[in-house]
């Protein structure tokens, strides 16, 4: 089964299911009552033909605005369509990611894939089912309700049959989904809770087509960018003059700060920029803030209060409690994807430029590039290929724009632009720095009555967005866009606030969003948002607050937790990791983290053993044991891999992770400077699902990504007596902290 | 004339001696497997073997290997008849993004010619210098002592 599209075939439609009018009479699919909502982003594109097709020679085309980063969200999907249509897996041909040919689904983030795409494909599978059944039911002269259907084959009692493709007859699927096609009951299902393979690992192990760096269409060139050397520097002087007489040099590309190169050879367009960056002069910004200095610039900026919960606090008017408080931070880190950001661009004789991207977001990135170069946005059309995984919003979108702008230079060519290593440790927009601080006042138990949480965090959310001033290169034109004004994002997701309202129950609870809508490095988007730093600070605190209680770090949350599922999920954890027979040996210590991801999705506890050596302060891992609740299961390996692999990367987040970096530029420009866990650092991980059959996709990608830090450092504590606030927990500062 | 013999097939490489052999593979010959990552070897995205061992080829000059045995991932099998290691990270479902893949089985590939029966510890440190973002170590290493043990 292939995964990717062929542009010209789906455009053809080729014998696509028409729907007679009669049909559609005697159906009762009448229209909705008004407001009545449908699954997912089937309210904003509701038409079945817009998600669906029956195609010649037996496949069924399933199109898609999500797109597949690793996640396995294409499998997923077809594992829904299968199940749903009662078709063969193998039988789907998905096309997704493609701005003229798929539903505009928005961004893939969020966790938002599954209950916005998977949800509708589930309802446009039911519904285009039932219609073939109609079909059938009338071709067979029999009733619909009498039909049974095995792989697209549709079976009366008597025996006669019709498959899906006898019954298509051209056209489409030209009506609108109604969301009353029942789903499928559990029993009975193929699909829809088994793992399924993924469909993109075979050509992955094999070296076979599948990402966007593997396209090499003829007359393919070179292209590279000349970056600044610091944020906000401007070209002062370039002698291009030796690099554009080098033989296989096609074009010297400068507008303004923008300094590119196309070359018929990769290593040359390389060599070029070597040679364009000795050559050129740059006018360097000499203030700015640091890796150190920028979380009092946090607090120093004028920032827009946003109290997101506000109740009276009780302790006040009652008798004096014990007041406790605490200060958490996290820096900057980057998506560090291990494939540099690429794209392929080509400008057509008709106008167009045509973008191959691993964009999360093909539709507003291509409205953005086509604002960037001044044309109309039918004149840009963004096709979604994967890449390396992003984990959020990383240079995908430049290397677009990047691509683009070189591809206007040379007509008709297709350029392809890789990013250097240095240009996407150095230039990504980074998920930014917080300070988070909490209080709380506690009874005679030790019980917390109110709780109060402060956060400060500059925007993260800056992705393309439709404006050219959210890509990188536009900011260094000769006409700069400036970057749009930074919002935060409100309820229910939130953005730099996310999930800094505390799930427990307390008598109070008071939080405030200290939102910085400025920027000391360049910011956006990853995997979880402020999730990870607030999660981080509220079960540190929780965990700081059951020490001081004399209470077990379980049963102290479970004090003040209420919600039946988190609760579950809690206790699980605690006991796949063996919490309450847990032996403690010297050095060694347990620690546990837990969150409903944004409030309203996930469900999902960490627990963890870590050893810490005193001598050296070096922390290490020794298991994982983690339990998660999305609600219904597709693939539950899926699912599996998803959360382990957020673990491992909150570890390494937590562990070594900060982007250095000063007036002069960012100084973690590779894998030297910006270390990542490695494999003998990765523990042993197991993961378990609680199942929930019936109840909505709530998505998983981040769900794990703040418990799994909070759990590391209460781990910490519990080996060493040791409290870090302060994220990486690098020997040094574990080392402090022990002689502190 | 200067020859590259990947996969069991001699190319002619004239003129491009100097060139990284990850850009001759991946841009003359066209092949997917090795994955430019860092152009640093840092990473190991890029792995190929030459003569059996493994090597960066991101900072390898084409040059430099003319006339050596270079296998690459598609050296070790194909989409339709996947070889031992490849089937073995198919089995294990041993990635998320898959960016990383080539790098870790050829890396594992190297490992399991020499020691046929590692332990996990010894798959974890053949490893070590290849990076992975997407958080799929366990699954790899699960893959790499599958594929040993099916040998
Ligand atoms: S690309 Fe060669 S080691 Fe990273
Ligand atoms: S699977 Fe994505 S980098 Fe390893």
């Amino acid at each position: 089964m292939g995964v990717s599209a062929n542009r010209r075939d789906v455009l053809k439609g080729a014998g696509a299911l028409v729907l007679g009018f009669e049909f559609v009479a005697d159906s009762a699919l009448a229209a909705d009552a008004p407001g009545q909502k449908l699954p997912g982003d089937l309210n904003t594109t509701p038409k079945i033909s817009s998600w669906l097709r029956v195609e010649e020679g037996g496949k069924i085309r399933l199109l898609v605005g999500k797109v597949e980063l690793g996640q396995g969200v294409l499998t997923a999907v077809a594992q829904i369509c299968a199940e749903e249509l009662d078709v063969d897996m193998n039988r789907l041909v998905i096309t997704s990611g493609d701005t003229r040919l798929v539903p505009d689904e928005g961004v893939t983030a969020g966790s938002f894939s599954m209950p916005n795409c998977g949800s509708a494909v589930r309802q446009v599978a039911a519904e285009a089912r039932q219609i073939l059944l109609g079909l059938a039911a009338k071709k067979l002269g029999v009733d619909a309700a009498s039909l049974g259907v095995a792989d697209g084959v549709v079976k009366a009692a008597d025996g006669k049959t019709a498959t899906y493709w006898d019954l298509v007859a051209g056209g489409e699927f030209e009506v609108d989904a109604t969301g009353k096609a029942p789903i499928k009951a559990r029993e009975g299902r193929r699909y829809v809770g088994k793992s399924a393979p993924r469909l993109d690992i075979p050509f992955k192990v094999s070296g076979a087509r599948i990402f966007v760096q593997d396209l090499r269409p003829d007359g393919m060139l070179h292209g590279r960018v000349l970056r600044p050397p610091a944020y906000d520097s401007k070209l002062v002087s370039l002698d291009s003059s030796s690099v554009e007489k080098t033989a296989g040099v096609v074009k010297v590309v400068r507008n303004g700060s923008f300094v590119g190169v196309v070359a018929e050879r990769e290593e040359l367009a390389m060599d070029a920029v070597a040679e364009l960056r000795a050559q050129a002069k740059w006018d360097v910004p000499t203030t700015g803030e640091t890796q150190d200095t920028v979380y009092d610039w946090l607090l120093r900026q004028e920032p827009e209060d946003i109290h997101i919960r506000k109740e009276p606090v009780v302790s006040i008017a009652e008798k004096p409690r014990k007041v406790v408080g605490a200060v958490y931070r996290r820096p900057y880190h980057m998506h560090a994807s291990i494939g540099p950001s690429t794209a392929v661009a080509t400008l057509d004789a008709d106008g167009v430029t045509h973008i191959q991207t691993h964009s999360q977001s093909v539709f507003e990135t291509s409205i953005a590039i086509a604002d960037m170069l001044g044309v109309d946005k039918s004149k840009v059309h963004c096709q979604h290929e994967q890449g390396s995984g992003c984990y959020g919003h990383n240079a995908a979108d430049d290397a677009a724009a990047d691509a683009a702008l070189l591809a206007q230079a040379v007509p008709g060519r297709p350029v392809r632009v890789q990013w250097t290593r240095s240009d996407e440790h150095k230039w990504e927009p980074y998920g930014p720095a917080m300070v988070v601080s909490t209080a709380a006042t506690t009874d005679e138990k030790g019980d917390i009555v109110d709780w109060m949480l402060e956060l400060w965090s500059t925007s993260h959310g800056t992705r393309p967005g439709g404006k050219a001033g959210n890509l990188l290169a536009a900011r260094y034109l000769e006409k700069p866009f400036a970057l749009p004004k930074p919002v935060n994002g409100g309820p229910p997701n939130y953005a730099a606030d996310r999930n800094a309202i505390a799930i427990y129950e307390f008598q109070s609870q008071n939080v405030t969003t200290h939102f910085i809508p400025t920027f000391a490095a360049r910011a956006s988007a990853e995997r979880g948002l402020g999730a990870y730093a607030n999660v981080f600070a509220i079960e540190s605190f929780i965990d700081e607050l059951a020490a001081a209680a004399g209470a077990d770090a379980v049963e102290y949350r479970l004090r003040h937790l209420k919600d039946e599922r988190g609760r579950a999920i809690l206790q699980k954890a605690a006991e796949m990791f063996g919490w309450r027979d847990y032996k403690k040996t010297p050095g060694s210590g347990r620690g546990i983290g837990f969150a409903r991801y944004k409030g309203l999705a996930a469900y999902c506890a960490v627990a963890m053993e870590v050893v810490v050596d005193r001598g050296s302060g070096k922390v290490r891992v020794t298991r994982v044991a983690c339990a998660n609740d999305c609600g219904e299961v597709v693939s539950p390996d899926g699912v599996k891999n998803q959360i382990e692999g957020g673990i491992v990367q909150s570890l390494s987040w937590t562990l070594k992770e900060a982007v250095r970096f000063g007036p002069g530029g960012v100084r973690s420009a590779d894998w030297a400077s910006y270390p990542i866990l490695t494999f003998s650092e990765v523990p042993p991980i197991t993961v378990e699902l609680i199942d929930r059959p019936g109840t909505p996709f709530l998505g998983t990608g981040e769900a794990s990504q703040g418990p799994t830090g909070a759990a590391l450092a209460n781990a910490v504590f519990d080996a060493t007596g040791a409290r870090l606030r302060d994220i990486p927990f690098t020997p040094a500062r574990v080392k402090a902290a022990l002689q502190a | 004339m200067p020859a590259l013999k990947v996969n069991g097939h001699s190319h002619d490489i004239d003129g491009l001696e100097d060139a990284p052999l990850l850009f001759v593979l991946r841009n003359d010959l066209k092949l997917n497997g090795p994955k430019f990552g860092c152009g640093l070897a840092q990473c190991g995205a890029c792995t190929v073997l030459v003569d059996g061992e493994p090597v960066r080829s991101c900072v390898t000059a084409a040059g430099v290997v003319v006339n050596q045995e270079i296998t690459t991932l598609e050296g070790l099998g194909s989409i339709d008849k996947p070889g031992k290691l490849q089937q073995a990270f198919i089995a294990e479902q041993a990635m998320q993004c898959g960016y990383c893949v080539n790098g870790v089985i050829m890396r594992a590939k190297a490992l399991l010619d020499q020691n046929p029966h590692p332990s996990e510890g010894e798959v974890r440190l053949a490893l070590d210098g290849n990076l992975c973002r997407c958080g799929a170590h366990n699954r790899m290493v699960r893959a790499v002592l599958r594929a040993a043990a099916e040998a």
